[in-house]
Protein backbone atom coordinates (compact mmCIF):
# COMPACT_ATOMS: atom_id res chain seq x y z
CA UNK A 1 0.00 0.00 0.00
CA UNK A 2 1.30 3.52 -0.73
CA UNK A 3 1.13 6.12 1.74
CA UNK A 4 1.58 9.64 0.03
CA UNK A 5 1.87 12.87 2.69
CA UNK A 6 -0.35 15.65 1.07
CA UNK A 7 1.33 18.56 1.33
CA UNK A 8 -1.30 20.91 2.10
CA UNK A 9 -3.64 19.24 4.58
CA UNK A 10 -0.82 17.29 6.00
CA UNK A 11 -3.02 14.10 5.63
CA UNK A 12 -0.97 11.09 5.13
CA UNK A 13 -3.02 9.76 3.10
CA UNK A 14 -3.08 5.89 1.38
CA UNK A 15 -3.77 4.91 -2.13
CA UNK A 16 -7.37 4.80 -2.15
CA UNK A 17 -7.73 8.47 -1.05
CA UNK A 18 -5.59 9.43 -4.17
CA UNK A 19 -6.02 9.74 -7.83
CA UNK A 20 -2.47 8.85 -9.82
CA UNK A 21 -1.96 12.07 -12.68
CA UNK A 22 1.02 10.58 -13.95
CA UNK A 23 4.16 12.05 -14.88
CA UNK A 24 5.87 15.00 -13.14
CA UNK A 25 7.67 18.07 -14.75
CA UNK A 26 6.26 17.76 -18.03
CA UNK A 27 7.23 20.70 -20.35
CA UNK A 28 4.28 21.29 -22.67
CA UNK A 29 5.13 22.20 -26.35
CA UNK A 30 2.03 23.53 -28.09
CA UNK A 31 1.97 26.03 -31.27
CA UNK A 32 4.78 26.75 -32.68
CA UNK A 33 7.17 23.77 -31.44
CA UNK A 34 8.04 21.04 -33.98
CA UNK A 35 6.12 17.78 -34.44
CA UNK A 36 9.14 16.33 -32.67
CA UNK A 37 8.19 18.07 -29.75
CA UNK A 38 5.07 18.18 -29.45
CA UNK A 39 5.30 13.95 -30.26
CA UNK A 40 7.62 13.55 -27.87
CA UNK A 41 5.46 15.82 -25.26
CA UNK A 42 2.65 13.61 -26.14
CA UNK A 43 3.84 10.57 -25.76
CA UNK A 44 7.07 9.67 -24.86
CA UNK A 45 7.46 9.24 -20.68
CA UNK A 46 9.71 8.18 -18.11
CA UNK A 47 10.01 4.24 -17.04
CA UNK A 48 12.29 4.12 -14.79
CA UNK A 49 12.97 1.23 -12.34
CA UNK A 50 14.32 3.44 -9.20
CA UNK A 51 13.63 7.12 -8.64
CA UNK A 52 10.60 8.81 -10.09
CA UNK A 53 8.46 12.09 -10.24
CA UNK A 54 4.76 11.80 -10.24
CA UNK A 55 1.39 14.20 -9.55
CA UNK A 56 -1.19 12.87 -7.68
CA UNK A 57 -4.10 14.17 -6.35
CA UNK A 58 -5.72 14.62 -2.96
CA UNK A 59 -9.09 13.46 -4.72
CA UNK A 60 -10.87 12.27 -1.95
CA UNK A 61 -9.91 14.55 0.61
CA UNK A 62 -8.75 18.34 -0.21
CA UNK A 63 -8.81 18.05 -3.59
CA UNK A 64 -4.95 19.46 -4.62
CA UNK A 65 -2.62 18.58 -6.84
CA UNK A 66 0.82 17.42 -5.26
CA UNK A 67 4.04 15.71 -6.60
CA UNK A 68 5.64 12.86 -4.74
CA UNK A 69 9.06 11.70 -5.26
CA UNK A 70 9.29 7.82 -5.13
CA UNK A 71 11.44 4.53 -5.67
CA UNK A 72 9.44 2.48 -8.47
CA UNK A 73 11.14 -0.82 -7.57
CA UNK A 74 10.66 -0.02 -3.43
CA UNK A 75 7.88 1.57 -3.17
CA UNK A 76 9.74 4.06 -0.78
CA UNK A 77 8.54 7.42 -0.36
CA UNK A 78 11.17 10.39 -0.44
CA UNK A 79 8.89 13.15 -0.25
CA UNK A 80 5.84 15.06 -1.42
CA UNK A 81 5.83 18.90 -2.57
CA UNK A 82 3.52 21.57 -3.64
CA UNK A 83 2.32 21.41 -7.61
CA UNK A 84 3.11 25.10 -7.83
CA UNK A 85 6.68 24.42 -9.29
CA UNK A 86 8.78 23.11 -12.50
CA UNK A 87 11.24 21.26 -10.32
CA UNK A 88 11.85 19.27 -7.74
CA UNK A 89 12.45 21.39 -4.15
CA UNK A 90 16.27 20.98 -3.59
CA UNK A 91 14.93 19.54 0.18
CA UNK A 92 13.61 16.49 -1.83
CA UNK A 93 17.07 16.57 -3.93
CA UNK A 94 18.68 15.92 -1.41
CA UNK A 95 16.94 13.13 0.44
CA UNK A 96 16.82 11.35 -2.61
CA UNK A 97 20.95 11.67 -2.98
CA UNK A 98 21.03 10.08 0.57
CA UNK A 99 19.15 7.41 -0.18
CA UNK A 100 20.21 6.86 -4.18
CA UNK A 101 23.75 8.41 -4.70
CA UNK A 102 24.19 9.48 -8.44
CA UNK A 103 20.54 9.12 -9.46
CA UNK A 104 19.37 10.58 -12.73
CA UNK A 105 15.45 11.24 -13.57
CA UNK A 106 15.50 13.65 -16.98
CA UNK A 107 17.27 16.85 -16.42
CA UNK A 108 17.72 16.38 -12.64
CA UNK A 109 20.00 14.09 -11.29
CA UNK A 110 22.56 13.75 -8.14
CA UNK A 111 23.60 17.26 -6.76
CA UNK A 112 23.23 19.45 -9.62
CA UNK A 113 21.26 19.73 -12.76
CA UNK A 114 22.83 18.41 -16.00
CA UNK A 115 22.05 19.73 -19.46
CA UNK A 116 21.35 16.62 -20.78
CA UNK A 117 17.60 17.76 -20.85
CA UNK B 1 -43.58 26.55 -1.26
CA UNK B 2 -43.27 22.81 -0.82
CA UNK B 3 -41.77 21.55 2.63
CA UNK B 4 -38.10 20.59 2.34
CA UNK B 5 -37.49 17.78 4.14
CA UNK B 6 -34.07 15.50 4.42
CA UNK B 7 -32.93 12.40 2.03
CA UNK B 8 -33.12 10.00 4.27
CA UNK B 9 -36.51 11.24 6.18
CA UNK B 10 -35.48 10.55 9.50
CA UNK B 11 -34.01 7.37 9.07
CA UNK B 12 -32.55 5.35 12.09
CA UNK B 13 -30.59 2.34 13.25
CA UNK B 14 -29.54 1.08 16.32
CA UNK B 15 -26.62 -1.62 16.26
CA UNK B 16 -22.94 -1.11 17.21
CA UNK B 17 -23.36 2.76 17.36
CA UNK B 18 -26.44 4.71 16.19
CA UNK B 19 -27.02 5.72 12.41
CA UNK B 20 -28.97 8.71 12.33
CA UNK B 21 -30.58 11.56 9.37
CA UNK B 22 -29.22 14.13 10.76
CA UNK B 23 -31.76 16.63 9.19
CA UNK B 24 -31.96 19.58 7.45
CA UNK B 25 -28.48 21.55 7.68
CA UNK B 26 -27.94 24.82 5.80
CA UNK B 27 -24.61 24.54 4.71
CA UNK B 28 -22.52 27.32 2.37
CA UNK B 29 -19.44 26.38 0.45
CA UNK B 30 -16.63 29.31 0.60
CA UNK B 31 -13.86 29.41 -1.28
CA UNK B 32 -11.08 32.17 -0.91
CA UNK B 33 -8.39 33.79 0.63
CA UNK B 34 -8.65 32.18 4.13
CA UNK B 35 -5.91 34.68 5.18
CA UNK B 36 -8.01 37.41 4.53
CA UNK B 37 -9.14 39.54 7.54
CA UNK B 38 -12.75 40.36 5.71
CA UNK B 39 -12.89 36.65 5.06
CA UNK B 40 -12.28 35.68 8.76
CA UNK B 41 -14.51 38.77 10.03
CA UNK B 42 -17.53 37.72 7.19
CA UNK B 43 -17.26 33.98 8.03
CA UNK B 44 -17.49 34.57 12.10
CA UNK B 45 -20.61 36.92 11.36
CA UNK B 46 -22.49 34.51 9.44
CA UNK B 47 -21.50 31.89 12.12
CA UNK B 48 -20.65 33.10 15.62
CA UNK B 49 -17.58 30.58 15.22
CA UNK B 50 -13.81 31.48 14.69
CA UNK B 51 -10.96 30.13 11.85
CA UNK B 52 -10.71 26.70 12.00
CA UNK B 53 -7.33 25.24 11.59
CA UNK B 54 -5.99 22.76 9.45
CA UNK B 55 -7.99 19.82 8.92
CA UNK B 56 -10.37 20.80 11.96
CA UNK B 57 -13.86 22.12 12.35
CA UNK B 58 -14.38 24.97 15.12
CA UNK B 59 -17.67 24.80 16.62
CA UNK B 60 -20.52 27.86 17.74
CA UNK B 61 -23.46 27.96 19.24
CA UNK B 62 -25.65 26.94 16.30
CA UNK B 63 -22.80 27.53 13.79
CA UNK B 64 -19.35 26.13 12.41
CA UNK B 65 -16.89 26.21 9.80
CA UNK B 66 -14.81 23.61 8.49
CA UNK B 67 -11.14 23.55 7.00
CA UNK B 68 -11.90 21.65 3.33
CA UNK B 69 -8.38 22.75 1.70
CA UNK B 70 -6.52 25.85 1.79
CA UNK B 71 -8.38 27.71 -0.03
CA UNK B 72 -11.91 26.29 0.77
CA UNK B 73 -14.09 26.65 4.12
CA UNK B 74 -17.64 24.92 4.89
CA UNK B 75 -20.05 27.03 7.02
CA UNK B 76 -22.85 25.21 8.67
CA UNK B 77 -25.69 26.93 9.83
CA UNK B 78 -29.62 26.82 10.60
CA UNK B 79 -31.17 25.26 7.45
CA UNK B 80 -33.82 28.20 7.05
CA UNK B 81 -31.05 31.12 7.28
CA UNK B 82 -28.86 29.30 4.66
CA UNK B 83 -30.78 31.83 1.97
CA UNK B 84 -29.95 35.50 4.48
CA UNK B 85 -26.46 33.98 5.58
CA UNK B 86 -25.51 33.95 2.10
CA UNK B 87 -26.53 37.20 0.81
CA UNK B 88 -24.83 38.82 3.86
CA UNK B 89 -22.17 36.64 3.36
CA UNK B 90 -21.96 37.89 -0.35
CA UNK B 91 -22.19 41.36 0.92
CA UNK B 92 -19.62 41.49 3.53
CA UNK B 93 -17.18 39.91 0.71
CA UNK B 94 -17.77 41.96 -2.47
CA UNK B 95 -14.60 43.18 -3.53
CA UNK B 96 -13.04 40.02 -2.17
CA UNK B 97 -11.59 37.27 -4.48
CA UNK B 98 -14.11 34.66 -3.28
CA UNK B 99 -16.83 32.66 -3.73
CA UNK B 100 -20.14 31.56 -1.77
CA UNK B 101 -22.71 29.11 -2.94
CA UNK B 102 -25.82 27.51 -0.60
CA UNK B 103 -25.22 23.62 -1.11
CA UNK B 104 -27.56 23.28 1.57
CA UNK B 105 -29.86 20.31 -0.55
CA UNK B 106 -27.05 18.88 -2.39
CA UNK B 107 -26.08 17.37 0.92
CA UNK B 108 -27.08 14.37 3.12
CA UNK B 109 -25.99 15.24 7.22
CA UNK B 110 -25.98 11.93 9.28
CA UNK B 111 -25.20 11.19 12.88
CA UNK B 112 -23.27 8.75 14.24
CA UNK B 113 -22.94 7.93 17.82
CA UNK B 114 -22.53 5.32 20.61
CA UNK B 115 -19.80 3.45 21.68
CA UNK B 116 -19.09 1.59 18.89
CA UNK B 117 -19.00 4.91 16.64
CA UNK B 118 -15.50 5.04 15.73
CA UNK B 119 -15.22 1.69 14.80
CA UNK B 120 -18.36 1.64 12.65
CA UNK B 121 -16.54 4.77 10.44
CA UNK B 122 -13.33 2.84 10.77
CA UNK B 123 -14.97 -0.05 8.53
CA UNK B 124 -16.00 2.34 5.74
CA UNK B 125 -13.01 5.24 5.95
CA UNK B 126 -9.17 4.68 5.50
CA UNK B 127 -8.67 7.02 8.48
CA UNK B 128 -6.86 6.14 11.40
CA UNK B 129 -9.71 6.72 14.17
CA UNK B 130 -7.25 5.62 17.33
CA UNK B 131 -8.78 8.08 20.35
CA UNK B 132 -4.47 9.23 19.99
CA UNK B 133 -4.78 10.03 16.11
CA UNK B 134 -8.61 11.60 15.97
CA UNK B 135 -10.48 12.96 18.12
CA UNK B 136 -13.65 16.06 18.85
CA UNK B 137 -12.89 19.06 17.06
CA UNK B 138 -11.02 17.13 14.17
CA UNK B 139 -12.56 17.20 10.32
CA UNK B 140 -11.40 14.88 7.51
CA UNK B 141 -12.63 14.90 4.43
CA UNK B 142 -11.85 11.39 2.90
CA UNK B 143 -14.10 8.05 1.57
CA UNK B 144 -16.91 6.59 2.59
CA UNK B 145 -15.97 2.66 0.98
CA UNK B 146 -17.11 3.91 -3.10
CA UNK B 147 -18.39 7.36 -1.99
CA UNK B 148 -16.34 10.81 -1.04
CA UNK B 149 -17.77 11.96 2.31
CA UNK B 150 -16.58 14.30 5.15
CA UNK B 151 -16.65 13.86 8.87
CA UNK B 152 -16.10 15.38 12.31
CA UNK B 153 -16.07 14.61 15.55
CA UNK B 154 -18.45 16.08 18.22
CA UNK B 155 -17.21 16.94 22.09
CA UNK B 156 -19.62 14.05 23.00
CA UNK B 157 -18.04 11.34 20.81
CA UNK B 158 -20.36 10.96 18.21
CA UNK B 159 -19.38 11.74 14.27
CA UNK B 160 -21.41 14.14 12.39
CA UNK B 161 -21.24 12.87 8.65
CA UNK B 162 -21.87 14.81 5.18
CA UNK B 163 -22.27 13.58 1.91
CA UNK B 164 -23.50 14.47 -1.18
CA UNK B 165 -27.27 14.07 -1.38
CA UNK B 166 -27.43 11.78 -4.31
CA UNK B 167 -25.42 9.01 -2.59
CA UNK B 168 -26.86 9.93 1.15
CA UNK B 169 -28.94 6.48 0.80
CA UNK B 170 -25.78 4.28 -0.24
CA UNK B 171 -24.20 5.94 3.10
CA UNK B 172 -27.03 5.36 5.32
CA UNK B 173 -27.28 1.42 4.74
CA UNK B 174 -22.84 1.32 4.69
CA UNK B 175 -23.20 2.45 7.91
CA UNK B 176 -26.11 -0.05 8.84
CA UNK B 177 -24.20 -3.09 7.68
CA UNK B 178 -20.85 -1.96 9.53
CA UNK B 179 -23.04 -1.31 12.64
CA UNK B 180 -24.71 -4.27 12.56
CA UNK B 181 -24.59 -6.33 15.85
CA UNK B 182 -22.65 -9.35 15.18
CA UNK B 183 -19.99 -7.38 13.31
CA UNK B 184 -18.41 -6.28 16.08
CA UNK B 185 -13.78 -6.11 15.56
CA UNK B 186 -13.45 -4.92 18.91
CA UNK B 187 -10.35 -2.61 17.60
CA UNK B 188 -10.77 0.28 19.60
ZN1 LIG C 1 -4.81 17.05 0.99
Amino acid sequence: MLILECPYCGVKAEETELAAGGEAHLKRYGPGSSDDEFHDYLFMRENPKGVHFERWRHANGCGKWFHAARCTMTLEVFGTYPAQTTEPPQEICDKITAKRPGWSWREFSDGRKSSAA
Amino acid sequence: MSKAVSELNGARYAGLAEVADAGLRGMITLRGDLDSAVLKSAVQAATGAGMPGIGRISVAADGAVAWMSPDELLLLVPYEEAGAKLAALQAALAGEHALAVNVSDARTYLRLSGEGAREVLAKVSPVDLDPAAFGPGQFRRSRLAQVAGAFWMEEDGSFGIICFRSVGEYVFKLLKTAAHPQSKVGVY
